[in-house]
């Protein structure tokens, strides 16, 4: 599968701990796990509570914004990324907390800016799961 | 307990070649643990511990069975490039426990010529491939080239900086014959070379070669029998920083934690380091390990290399004089044998005379594995002549 952007959209590999989560990103929505016990939001996604040791973990519906903490451009691509370059890797800070490694999709990746708002768009991997990339908030999905 | 002065490295060996496609990688640990032996003066029989990484098939178990070793204690402690400097570390303090005598460390890797000695996932993938894998992540440059961005937000820092320490490492590989890229380079060539991901440029990466080396860690006992120059143990300081459940920050390294931990053990601070062999698999990870072992305030890294400070002999923080893994040698890409090494050959004067530290009592090497952005060992050896 490619995106619009032109990015390829590579599947993940659901475990038992992460089906739901890739399940809601092919209904367009990101869930976050949240510590039933310290209300920790956990990330990456795992039934389990790194910051007290809970095993009960509820999912929250995470707004979709944030800004960029961080990216880099890559200039050339391996493996399904071999065409796609030049591309950003970032990690987006949710509003919820966590800094999340990701994309930012943009027609000119050289020109993102560390602190700007980002707004979470998915591209679908036809496998039942959808990536979960970013843009710049208030933008379109390029 | 402190391991300080209950153990020493009594034998170290790198190897020569930077591209080894005619041996296989078992070979290549069994010339570096036979190098390190004669430099020490021992022999294969009097080795009672062994070390290595996960890159040879059941780790120490076949190693020891191809090596031919009685072990009494065996580690095989995975945290990438990193892991050799821990090994050091637990191969002292279970000599100062009594638990063996003469230990063997070995590092072999191909990743130049051929993909043996892969280091593989076993089994189920741990979950973070999923949510890591699926963004066009072009091995660790990408991961360092996130880490230099946010400095660069946060403190000013600048790739001017960054490349005057290629600089330094490429002065210092000028003088060893078997450096990868034996030439000097400008901080202008560094800055044309061509951007790989932003802002890091191919001339901020370090080389990929093959090769390994080893080292040979004796209790008091034995290396006081031994012909060569006495290196002692002083202090050990190891651990993993990650993303920390999604609040990773890419400003500072596991050294942070490290660092303080082998320098307490060894009674010094940073300025009593006459030499340091920095882990630099990229120049930016030169730059923040600095700022976390307290060479310089956090965010005065970029300030702190200018001026040669780095450039051995004279600088103010004479560091990695054999090249270092951003010019001399990145054995199976993974970069801390070869940081004790030049650190011991500093210790007993046998440096290149170019880059001969002047009365070199105490150095320090660090090593860094896995990745800066995500989940990364850390570790840090103090180590001393023997009146340190």
């Amino acid at each position: 599968m490619r995106s619009e952007a032109g990015l390829p959209v590579p599947a993940p590999s659901p475990t038992a701990e992460t089906a739901e989560f890739w399940a809601a990103t092919a209904r367009g929505t990101l869930l976050l796990p949240r510590c039933d016990e310290c209300s920790t939001v956990i990330w990456y996604p795992r039934v389990f509570c790194p910051a007290c040791g809970s095993q009960t973990v509820s999912w929250i519906e995470a707004s979709g914004r944030g800004i960029i903490y961080s990216f880099t451009v890559a200039r050339r691509g391996m493996g399904p990324y071999k065409d796609a370059a030049p591309y950003a890797v970032a990690y987006v800070e949710l509003e919820e907390g966590p800094r999340i490694m990701t994309n930012v999709v943009d027609d000119d990746p050289g020109s993102l800016e560390v602190g700007m708002p980002v707004q979470v768009v998915f591209h679908d991997t036809g496998e039942g799961s959808a990536l979960y990339r970013f843009r710049r908030a208030g933008g379109g999905d390029r | 307990m402190s391991i300080r002065g209950k153990a020493y490295i009594v034998g170290a060996f790198e190897h020569p070649r930077r591209e080894i496609p005619d041996r296989s990688l078992t070979q290549i640990h069994a010339d570096v643990a036979l190098g390190a032996l004669a430099d020490a003066g021992l022999s294969l029989g009097d080795v009672d511990a062994y070390f290595c990484d996960s890159g040879a098939g059941f780790g120490p178990l076949s190693m020891a069975e191809y090596l031919g070793l009685r072990c009494s204690i065996v580690d095989s402690t995975e945290t990438g490039g990193s892991s050799y400097l821990a090994h050091v570390g637990h191969a002292a303090a279970a000599i100062a426990a009594g638990k063996c005598q003469v230990a063997l460390v070995t590092l072999a890797g191909k990743p130049r010529s051929s993909f043996e000695g892969f280091r593989g996932f076993q089994g189920e993938a741990t979950p973070e491939s999923s949510f890591e894998g699926m963004w066009g992540i072009n091995g660790a440059v990408t991961n360092y080239a996130l880490a230099a961005t946010r400095h660069m937000h946060e403190f000013g820092t600048t790739s001017e900086q960054l490349a005057t320490i290629k600089v330094a490492a490429s002065l210092h590989a000028e003088h060893n014959p078997n450096a990868f890229l034996p030439h000097a380079v400008t901080v202008e060539e560094v800055l044309e070379s061509p951007m790989v991901s932003d802002p890091l440029h191919r001339m901020d990466c370090c080389v990929v070669t093959d090769g390994g080396g080893a080292v040979i860690v004796a209790s008091p006992s034995v290396a006081r029998d031994l012909a060569r120059p006495m290196v002692k143990v002083l202090g050990h300081g190891e651990t993993v920083k990650h993303t920390n459940n999604g609040r990773v920050d890419l400003t500072y390294t596991g050294a942070v934690w490290s660092g303080p931990r082998a320098f307490d053990e060894a009674g010094l601070g940073p300025a009593d380091v006459d030499y340091a062999s920095i882990y630099d698999s990229f120049t930016i990870t030169v730059l923040e390990t600095l700022e976390d072992l307290g060479f310089c305030d956090k965010g005065k890294g970029g300030e702190f290399v200018m001026d040669g400070a780095l450039v051995a002999p004279h600088g103010r923080l004479p560091f990695n004089t054999d090249g270092g893994g951003l010019c001399n040698n990145h054995p199976g890409n993974r970069g801390g044998m070869t940081k004790i090494i030049e650190a011991v050959r500093q210790l007993r004067g046998e440096a290149h005379p170019a880059v001969q530290v002047p009365n070199c009592r105490i150095a320090l090497a660090h090593g860094t594995g896995g990745s800066i952005a995500t989940r990364m060992g850390s570790v840090t050896l103090l180590l001393g002549q023997e009146d340190a």
